[in-house]
């Protein structure tokens, strides 16, 4: 249940609407990213962004606005905007001579910026210039990661679930077997560069149930190499990945089913007092005036009783 | 038997059609089924890495993903409008949160009342049968002040009332009393669920309305603002001086503990060697003011007890004690010095 703690009450019925819809919920949709370039951003940086936007679009916004500014030194301009469209990823695209085609990628929690990493990417194909046919929009890609180093090292430990959250689109309960045709494969090798790819899955005849699989490339096709990171403390990142308990899914206790399939409970019922239990009244069963007083007059004297022995110790 | 080796070397030939869909790895992959999600920890090949990158990359795709695909075939399936679905588990992969978990809604004053009493909201139509003017009237909401305003066309004034007042503005000022009774309610609810302290009564201090320390402090400053720092100043029946953290630096005339300033490190360090040295060195010092003067004053007293032993004249012996001038020394003169008890410690001189 959405909880709305404000002094001043919004004046409109629309205003309160949208308020309410930006209140933090137990269970989450899927995380809206924006994408915006910072400073000078090259045409290779432009490219990758769009290309990211691409791959995200129905839960993303481009902001073509060019902003002067450097995340890793003040993010206040992203925990700003985040805040402003109820974002939770951002990529930024930046480039200078000291770090060439820079991509800025990260998620805030609680429009505070919780993880943001810096990819340098040495060679870049964009999506067009694959001539094939690409995916439909909106698909949930396989995410592959390949290489031990993924486990091994800390910022790429990171880094892979900061792409699952990027990619990963959304929690579903079902899937549609057709509908698995996009592969993202993220390779990382130990000297820190990550292979981004992007394919297309061919299901192919094999003789059996399951299909042969056959990958086309669709692009983006990005080597990155990783630069600097600012990664969230262990216990903001613990916090951020609390489970609330409406997304728990406890057994439930002491609920069964009957052969017929009703539901049946068991409960708990405590020791009932009998002593003060109200039984039925009864006209007949009622004191009368004069046995009222007599026994008005009996707790009386027994009142007195107990105060003569007190006084007289 | 032949039948039966002629449908196997058939289906063989059918499989050796198609290729195959199996992936043979060094170690098994981690899968997150639940998100799609496979994860290799095989060592790479490095040497294919540098030479050829994508097509490595593409086989090394494929082998992981037929391997996902084949546990994702293994899951149950279900026909939903035409399209065969699997159902997938739920993800094992932890995501950080967007925002945190919302707490519960704190209760108002009254919601925590009504639940320790077992009181429990009863359901009310939306609209009620009025006699009066023959149709549904809302409880609240539109149309609702249309339908008042055509049932009180007009007000009786009631007896005890003085026959002038306006019954309407009366009506009026009590709806209005009611709302801004019900707003302080929600405000008082909002301040005790973020557990801000708010007086019982009155108004909460503001940048325009002054507390009660700050009024008194300004009364005791104001106080000893004066010429002779408020001493002769009138005391009110019951007044206190003001009292706390930082008032008594504000008050003029009270004493001001001053903080040395904090020393730089090297100032610090400096003085504390002095210290040192002043130990160490024990040379004794000499200050020659002070040795000169002590010298001339020993010198005084030995004169002068000189002058004391020598033989008084004739002439002078009559006049003893305090009016001997001659008997001049540097101290002032002492009140009846010799004719106390000597044991006593000397009281000074007699003032006058």
């Amino acid at each position: 249940m959405p909880v709305m703690q404000r002094i001043k009450k919004p004046t409109t019925r629309k205003g309160k609407k949208v308020l309410l819809s930006k209140e933090p919920k137990p269970i989450e949709g899927p995380k809206q990213c924006i994408v915006m370039q910072g400073r000078n951003p090259s045409e290779r940086t432009r490219k990758i962004l769009k290309d990211i936007y691409d791959l995200k679009k129905p839960d993303a916004a481009y902001l073509t606005r060019k902003n002067d500014f450097v995340p890793f030194e003040d993010a206040s301009l992203i925990e700003k905007m985040c805040n402003k469209k109820d974002a939770a990823l951002f990529g930024v695209g930046s480039h200078s001579k000291k770090r060439p085609h820079n991509i800025v990628l990260g998620r805030t929690f609680d429009y505070n910026v919780l993880d943001m990493i810096e990819l340098g990417a040495e060679n870049f194909k964009s999506m067009s210039e694959f001539q094939n046919m690409k995916i439909l929009t909106g698909l949930k890609p396989c995410l592959l990661f390949n290489g031990p180093a993924w486990e091994l090292n800390e910022d790429l430990k990171r880094l892979k679930s900061l792409f699952t959250d990027f990619f990963h689109r959304e929690k579903v309960e079902t899937i549609r077997l057709q509908g698995l045709e996009h592969a993202l494969s993220f390779t990382a090798t130990d000297n820190n560069m990550i292979y981004v790819r992007s394919y297309r899955i061919q299901l192919k005849k094999s003789g059996q149930r399951t299909p042969r699989v056959e990958l086309e490339e669709i692009g983006p096709s990005i080597d990155f190499k990783l630069r600097r990171t600012k990664l969230a403390a262990n216990d903001l990142y613990k916090e951020a990945c609390r489970v609330p308990r409406e997304a728990k899914s406890g057994v439930k206790k002491n609920i069964s089913r009957d052969a017929f399939g009703s539901k049946l409970g068991r409960i708990h019922m405590g020791k009932q007092d009998i002593n003060k239990l109200q039984t039925r009244k009864m006209k007949g069963l009622k004191k009368t005036p004069e046995e009222q007083k007599a026994m008005r007059l009996k707790k009386k004297a027994k009142k007195a009783a107990i105060k003569n022995t007190v006084s007289k110790d | 038997m032949d039948i039966v080796n002629e449908i196997l070397e058939r289906e063989q030939k059918k499989a050796e059609k198609y290729k195959p869909i199996t992936v043979e790895k060094h170690l098994d992959l981690q899968f997150d089924v639940g998100s799609l999600l496979a994860f290799d920890t095989n060592d790479l090949d490095t040497k294919s890495i540098n030479s050829l990158k994508d097509t490595y990359l593409q086989s090394l795709s494929r082998d992981n993903t037929q391997l996902l695909l084949n546990k994702i075939w293994e899951l149950p399936t279900e026909r939903i409008e035409e399209a065969i679905v699997v159902r997938l588990p739920p993800p094992t992969t932890i995501l950080p949160r967007a925002k945190p978990v919302p707490k519960p809604k704190p209760l108002t004053k009254w919601q925590e009342f009504a639940k320790e009493k077992g009181i429990t909201k009863k359901k009310k139509d939306k609209s009620q049968w009025d006699e009066q003017l023959q149709k549904w009237v809302p409880l609240y909401g539109f149309r609702k002040a249309a339908a008042e305003k055509e049932k009180n066309w007009l007000i009786e004034v009631p007896q005890n009332v003085d026959p002038m007042t306006d019954m309407y503005e009366k009506k009026a000022s009590e709806k209005s009393e009611k709302v801004a009774k019900n707003e302080l309610q929600r405000l008082k609810n909002i301040a005790r669920a973020r557990k801000v302290k708010i007086p019982r009564v009155g108004i909460p201090v503001t940048s325009d309305k002054a507390s009660a320390t700050q009024l008194s402090t300004a009364a005791s400053v104001a106080k000893a603002s004066t010429a002779s720092l408020g001493k002769f100043q009138d005391k009110l029946p019951k007044e206190k001086e003001a009292r706390g953290k930082g008032i008594h630096e504000l008050i003029p005339g009270k004493e001001k503990k001053r903080k040395a300033p904090i020393p730089t490190a090297q100032a610090e360090r400096e003085n504390n060697l002095n210290l040192i040295d002043s130990i160490l060195n024990k040379r004794p010092k000499i200050d020659i003011d002070k040795a000169v003067s002590k010298h001339i004053h020993q010198e005084q007293v030995q004169r002068s007890v000189e002058k004391k032993n020598m033989k008084p004249t004739k002439g002078k012996a009559k006049s003893k004690g305090k009016g001997n001038v001659t008997n001049f020394s540097a101290k002032k003169p002492k009140a009846g010095k010799g004719q106390r008890n000597p044991s006593k410690k000397n009281p000074g001189r007699k003032r006058r």
